[in-house]
């Protein structure tokens, strides 16, 4: 009897249950809206949310190990900041983003050092960083500083032709490498699979021998790098630097991951399903602005629906 | 037994204290290559603790442990099991979102090209598993399968590195007689290439067959270390608990003193669960003690959680006091008088982190509602009459739950429900994998309640137990009840026959 696996693990389930709601909210606009259903919309998809997808797949590490970030957000802001100034002031391109991968992951670190050492809850050491990152934005300026550096803008505005005459943008590029490098590294490693067993029970990961440690902070670098990174999208895309950027961005990040049936408990999902967690959003964004009529806060109402109804779904197959 | 080459592990004058426990005093043990090496004592003597500072959980304040002639302090798991110290735990310490194969080679798994080589970690988890004669997907979830077959795994996950030293902290309290056959034929070729064998374990038929050597621990310090051909049991257990042991016949007279004819407390009729339990009639009478018998997953818990209302019965009706009953919750079960002390100590009773005196009043506290609270000296005299009415060690009511060793926590548990005065008790493998002590102090516990006239409903494998205690007892098999005998004038071998009852026992392995 225990040789009889179903033909579907369930440990899909939830990631299939994304696919389908993306799949059916996608329909919806086709069936409705005339030019919904084209290339370039599923690529502005993508185009759009490029940042969010990057945030996604670094929040899925440290929502695997049973953690969580409210950072990213912030450190988003932060990163477009140093972006936009440090441009201003003459740095070359290269040194500007070795310095913002730089700072977003030592914050990482040292979020994930305090979680560690002083066995804190998450949930209140990032908050913190989220103040300490927003704060800072503050301290290199309080006005929006605008990103004037050619290279630059030569580089956000570069697109790159499709067949069928669809264009994307390097951002696209960037996040879905990283997509990729983050399910070769939670699915295909040590460390994703200690990332893993540590979420599924940490006491057992650490009976088994495996160093936990190296994980539990290691998820907060790795979010950290990817806030980071995404905050270097998010310049490409916005153009500026400001201390206001991205304000609740952590919770769609989180959102994402959720809907895309990472389970909050730890231990249960897929870097996938943050992605198409993304696109489900992002339907939803492209489907009120076609709609024309509705406001868009409804964006955020759909979001808050669709939130509870997962984490319901989630826990009646978690009791099953 | 010839004479010896030089231990493996000689652990020296080992001490180790937690907050307001003093768990290890200068304790020193020997284990030898080639041999199996029982450590016995009762719950909270100390061999949880020693197993742990041996393999690296705890650090001791004092003392050595010297491996294979190098003195080594570990400081995690994980530098032991790389040292060659391989540990299986009581609770089966895996992680059940993973898959099997994950289980048993994670930390050290097969790669290629900076990645897990999945095909070749599924064929060695394979061979591993088929080395102990476990034939399950390694590809399928650990949480799938039943705890026994987790147990194997466990066991899998030991073996899978080349270890000198294997630690087994009672491995059979979830294992079947199969199961524990197959245990020991492992346990025996490991031995015979050598590995040292430390294995603990609560029941002495199983000590006795296996071990050739064995270490007695009683309070923290060390009582001998014999041959095992040397010592019989009786002596045994005279060491272990320090105590003359006429407390085992006691309780059988006690049983056989009674004749319960109370009122009757409950009625099942036709009370049932698709894919639990099949329907099934039953009658407590206050004061009466109903044993329940069956092998592993032949419906007894099931049967115990319709009874306390843990899941929703899908037909037939339960009368309490002769008024129907609709239990939508363990609330509404606790409100009528019935209490569940479940078989998972450590997921479903007590709150770990907090202290027996905040455990001991949980429940009550649950049942009053939080607009009365409990005045402290009430507290105080309720904790203080439980700790010594069952010998809770160490008997101080600040210590955390954590702490204590499992025997104790299934009597901190006891007693939590014994503070609400329950008039059914469900006591689902009260005695599993504590020590005979204990278990004689918990069966005469059960057997003072039923005079004073509460119903019990006892759970548990070991049969001897469920025939000793009941007034009455029920078999179970195949998620059906399929038989009800007079507790007093019943044997084991006419339950075994019941139980085993022409079809072939069921097997959790295929």
């Amino acid at each position: 009897m225990t040789t009889l696996a179903p033909r579907v693990p369930s440990r899909f389930l939830p990631v299939l249950a994304t696919v389908a709601l993306f799949v059916i909210a996608f329909g919806v606009g086709s069936a409705r809206y005339d030019g919904f259903a084209s290339g370039q919309v599923i690529a502005n998809l993508f185009i759009d949310n490029a940042f969010l997808i990057v945030l996604a797949a670094g929040m899925t590490f440290v929502i695997l190990s049973g953690g969580i970030d409210l950072s990213v957000g912030s450190v988003v802001a932060l990163s477009t900041m140093v972006t936009a100034s440090g441009l201003q002031a003459g740095w070359p391109v290269s040194l500007v983003i070795v310095a913002v991968l730089l700072i977003g992951s030592t914050l990482g670190l040292l979020m994930g050092l305090v979680i560690h050492k002083f066995d804190i809850q998450p949930f209140i050491v990032t908050l913190a960083g989220m103040f300490l990152a927003r704060g800072l934005c503050f301290v290199i300026s309080v006005e929006s500083v605008s990103i004037k550096d050619r290279t630059f803008r030569d580089v956000a505005t570069a697109a790159i032709r499709l067949p069928g005459g669809v264009t994307i943008t390097y951002n696209v590029v960037i996040a879905l490498l990283v997509v990729a490098a983050a399910m070769h590294v939670l699915h295909r490693t040590r460390f994703g699979r200690t990332v893993y067993a540590v979420g599924g029970s940490e006491s057992s990961a650490l009976l088994m021998g495996l160093p936990t440690t190296r994980v539990k902070v290691g998820v907060y670098v790795i979010s950290g790098l990817c806030s980071s990174l995404a905050g270097l999208l998010f310049s490409l895309y916005m153009l500026s630097g400001y201390g206001l950027h991205a304000v609740g961005m952590e919770l769609d990040a989180i959102a994402a991951v959720v809907i895309g049936g990472t389970l909050l408990a730890g231990g249960v999902g897929y870097v996938l399903g943050g992605l198409v967690g993304v696109l489900v959003l992002g339907t939803i964004q492209t489907l009120i602005s076609f709609q024309g009529t509705l406001s868009s806060w409804w964006t955020k109402i759909v979001i808050g629906v669709l939130l509870l109804v997962f984490i319901a779904v989630q826990r009646t197959m978690v009791r099953r | 037994m010839t004479e010896s080459p030089p231990p493996v592990v000689e652990m020296r004058g080992i001490s180790l204290a937690f907050p307001g426990v003093k768990a290890l005093q200068d304790v020193d043990f020997r284990l030898f290559p080639g041999e199996v090496h029982a450590l016995m004592g009762e719950n909270g003597a100390g061999k949880s603790t020693l197993i742990k500072t041996l393999t690296g959980v705890h650090r001791p304040d004092g003392g050595q442990v010297v491996l294979g002639g190098d003195e080594v302090a570990f400081t995690s798991p994980g530098e032991a099991q790389h040292a060659g110290i391989s540990t299986v735990y009581q609770e089966v310490n895996l992680c059940a979102n993973l898959t099997v194969a994950e289980n048993i080679l994670l930390g050290r798994e097969p790669r290629r090209f900076g990645g897990i080589d999945f095909p070749a970690m599924r064929k060695r988890a394979k061979e591993v598993l088929a080395r102990i004669g476990v034939h399950i997907d390694p590809a399928s979830s650990l949480g799938e399968h039943p705890i026994a077959v987790q147990q194997l795994v466990a066991i899998a996950r030991a073996i899978a590195i080349d270890c000198r030293v294997l630690v087994l902290d009672e491995p059979t309290s979830s294992l079947d007689a199969g199961e524990v056959a197959e245990l020991f034929r492992i346990m025996r070729v490991l031995r015979d290439e050598g590995v040292a064998i430390l294995f603990v374990s609560h029941f002495l038929d199983q000590v006795y067959e296996i071990s050739d050597r064995m270490t007695v621990l009683r309070n923290g310090a060390l009582v001998g270390e014999h041959l095992t051909a040397d010592v019989d049991r009786r002596t045994l257990i005279a060491q272990m608990i320090g105590r003359d042991l006429g407390a085992l016949e006691a309780i059988e007279d006690a049983a056989e003193k009674r004749h319960p004819d109370g009122p009757v407390l409950v009625h099942a009729s036709g009370l049932g669960r698709r894919g639990a339990i099949d329907p099934f009639d039953l009658e407590i009478r206050a004061g009466e003690v109903v044993g329940l018998a069956g092998l592993l997953g032949s419906g007894r818990t099931e049967l115990a959680r319709l009874l306390f209302g843990a899941d929703r019965a899908d037909s037939g009706r339960l009368l309490v006091d002769g008024a129907p009953l609709r239990l939508r919750g363990p609330r509404s079960a606790i409100a009528a008088g019935i209490a569940f002390s479940s078989e998972d100590r450590k997921g479903e009773g007590l709150v770990a982190d907090l202290s027996i005196r905040d455990n001991l009043v949980l429940a009550m506290q649950a049942a009053r509602g939080w607009t009365r609270p409990l005045p402290r000296r009430t507290k105080d005299q309720l904790v203080e009459k439980y700790l010594k009415a069952l010998d809770i060690r160490p008997a101080n009511p600040d210590a955390l739950v954590r702490t204590l060793s499992g025997g104790n926590q299934q009597k901190v548990l006891l007693a939590r429900w014994l503070v609400t005065e329950p008039r059914l008790l469900i006591l689902d493998e009260p005695t599993r994998g504590i020590d005979i002590g204990a278990k004689a102090q918990i069966q005469q516990l059960v057997t003072t309640l039923a005079a004073e006239g509460t119903a019990v409903l006892f759970i548990s494998a070991e049969l001897e137990e469920v025939v000793r205690i009941s007034d009455r007892i029920v078999v179970l098999r195949d998620r059906r009840k399929i038989a009800e005998l007079d507790g007093s004038t019943t044997g084991v071998d006419e339950v075994v026959e019941l139980i085993a009852g022409g079809a072939a026992p069921e097997k959790v392995v295929s």
